[in-house]
């Protein structure tokens, strides 16, 4: 299995070639087969890597250091076939979602060619073992991102993407910048040696300087609150399947992937600070987020600023298990960054379906406007029942899955209120900022599926089948990962949180001995 | 460690902090792309200094040296290599700014950042 590795990246990059060739001789039937075949294949692969629980590092070109030179590696390991799997299934409904949606646009072969070098980028990122890799990739992916935001060409995606194009470019250079000072220090820039150096030496001034411009640079991605200014534009502008997989994997696996792994795996969260400045960035993204979403008229903004809110629970879960594990408090941090990583799992679900509603919204009535819609309920039963389903999710209503993540992350607040006072008032806030979460989502539901049809929603038929299957699949998956948390947890949740856990044993992991 | 040792880091955040500076405050698109462009090369200039050392060698073994006389009097080149890479990436992000200010200036007329407002923070 490991062996096969690589293919995560190379069939996607291939396919990326392949279907722009096959949209231009408008063989679009064609098309469309291959790039749900491409995507099925990387779901399958993934649920199969997830289900026999294979794992372990791949040395390209056999240049082992057991065998005295220091290739390039992949390593899967727990939170590496989580996120594999996350980024796999929300492509799959993705992809099938494109079908019918992307014919309004002109350019369909060049639209699949820069979604799947999205995915190959984010399957890369999540499974290289070296830092310069993890840096390429995550450029192939954003500046496929950057292209999607713009591919309607209109004013307002344009300067959406523009200023995505700007900071995120920011982002990633302040990142390069972090990895070359790492280089610098420990001579290398494989993940799993520099653990072993930091372990080693400790950190010094130049790494703490490297911490920094992690922060920013990955902060930048996952649009953590003080750098989050160009997601509200970006992630709405772009066509909703592409909306799906910014918010529902692409901020995950560029951004809070890489700053679990940077700060857990590699600097092993040698200060405190690592685990507070996570704190603090998830705390002030989860509140800020929601405040700025209560306002919003358009159904895709609001939709983008929960995500930052969401996010923040998740950084904020993540933050606190490394604070905890710090202190030898090691029960109540595993269950913190449990809930932060079933939160993460979930939050990819149920926002990528909410993104793919307020996409089928837009088709049917050609308006994302709440106060200009109404009574979709009758009209499109079945985005309506897909969209409830969503939005319980997302509010933490029992017994859908993001009621339990937030559950468990509340809880995890609670249990750390006993080592310091201040997180009895964090969970508080959690609980509240999830109250917030409802009420716009009773918001939703009172303008977009109840009430009287206005003009724009007034003519609205269902959407096509491949468009509502899509949608379906996720509404299972929230409902399911709701009811059946136990199944997906031994399989899936807890090699990830173990995999974070072992900080600096990763290292053994991966180099042996 | 010495002021030799020092100075790259110190060019390396000061020219970083000015590109900043561009992308942060200047409301013209193309001296935000400028700005962009000062940050990227920060950083390789910053690389490529990492690997220097002066009165080095190039990094090619030649035939009948042994391997360690050449780490001794070789610059590094492993950062040699990253800065194509990154080069290369720099230049594929800075073309794709450039084609989305150009669009932007067919649709507002300007390049102008105040003028193009029509989202809404």
């Amino acid at each position: 299995m490991v062996k096969l590795l690589p293919l995560f990246v190379a069939v996607p990059l291939g396919g990326a070639f392949l279907l722009p060739v096959l949209g231009r001789i408008r063989a679009l039937r064609l098309l469309d087969a291959i790039a749900v075949l491409l995507a099925l294949f990387g779901f399958a692969f993934s649920l199969a890597l997830v289900v026999t629980g294979g794992g372990g590092t791949l040395w390209i070109g056999n240049w082992d250091p057991q065998r005295g030179a220091t290739g390039i590696n992949m390593v899967a390991d727990g939170l590496a076939r989580l996120l594999l799997l996350t980024v796999s299934l929300v492509a799959l409904v993705a992809v099938l979602f494109s079908i019918r949606y992307m014919e309004r646009f002109t350019g369909k072969g060049l639209y699949y060619s820069l979604f799947f070098l999205m995915l190959a980028g984010m399957n890369g990122v999540v499974l290289t073992g070296d830092l310069f890799n993890m840096y390429v990739f995550l450029e192939v992916a954003a500046i496929a991102s950057y292209a999607l935001v713009a591919f309607g060409c209109e004013s307002e995606e344009l300067e959406a993407s523009f200023k995505y194009l700007v900071l995120g470019a920011l982002g990633s250079t302040l990142a390069l910048f972090g990895i070359g000072l790492c280089y610098n220090q420990s001579g290398t820039l494989n993940m799993a040696q520099m653990a072993r150096f930091v372990e080693s030496q400790g950190l010094n001034p130049v790494l703490l300087l490297a911490a920094c411009m992690f922060f920013a640079g990955f902060g930048l991605k996952a649009a953590m609150v003080p750098f989050h200014a160009w997601l509200p534009d970006a992630h709405p502008s772009a066509p909703a399947p592409i909306s799906a997989m910014l918010s529902g994997v692409l901020i995950k696996a560029l951004g809070v992937y890489a700053l679990c792994r940077v700060f857990f795996n590699v600097f092993g969260l040698a200060y405190d600070a690592f685990a507070g400045v996570l704190m603090v960035l998830g705390a002030l993204s989860m509140v800020i987020g929601v405040f700025l979403a209560v306002g919003q008229w358009d159904f895709k903004r609001l939709l983008a600023y929960h995500s930052i809110s969401q996010m923040g629970y998740v950084v904020l879960a993540v933050g606190l298990a490394g604070w905890l594990d710090r202190r030898g408090h090691h029960a109540t941090a595993a269950l913190a960054l449990f809930g932060g990583l079933f939160h993460l799992f979930n939050h990819a679900a149920f926002k990528s379906l909410l993104f793919l509603c307020a996409g089928a919204t837009e088709y049917a009535t050609g308006t994302r406007q709440l106060k200009m819609l109404g009574g979709l309920v009758e009209r499109m039963p079945v985005t309506s029942a897909c969209c409830r389903v969503a939005a319980l999710s997302i509010s933490g209503v029992p017994p859908f899955n993001g009621f339990w993540s937030k559950l468990i992350i509340v809880l995890a607040l609670a249990q750390a209120g006993r080592f310091w006072s201040g997180y009895y008032w964090l969970a508080g806030m959690t609980v509240l900022v999830s109250f917030l979460t409802l009420l716009s989502f009773v918001k939703v539901q009172r303008y977009a599926l109840q009430g009287e049809s206005k003009p724009p929603a007034a003519g609205a038929r269902e959407v096509p089948v491949s468009m509502c299957l899509a949608m379906v699949i996720l509404a299972v998956v929230c409902v399911g990962a709701g009811i059946l948390c136990p199944l997906i947890q031994g399989d899936l949740l807890e090699p990830a949180r173990d995999a974070l856990f072992t900080g600096l044993r990763y290292a053994n992991m991966v180099l042996g001995g | 460690m010495g002021a030799h040792a020092t100075l790259p880091f110190v060019l390396a955040v000061v020219l970083l902090g000015i590109g900043v500076y561009a992308i942060a405050c200047k409301k013209n698109l193309i001296k935000m792309i400028v700005g962009v462009i000062v940050t990227e090369y920060a950083v390789n200039l910053f690389l490529v200094l990492l690997g220097y050392r002066s009165g080095g060698a190039a990094p090619i073994l030649a035939e009948g040296q042994a391997p360690a006389d050449l780490v001794q009097r070789a610059v590094d080149p492993l950062p040699q290599a990253m800065i194509l890479t990154s080069i290369v990436i720099g230049l594929g992000v800075v073309a794709l700014m450039v084609a989305m200010a150009l669009r932007i200036h067919e649709k507002y007329g300007t390049f102008d950042l105040s003028l193009i407002r029509r989202l809404r923070g």
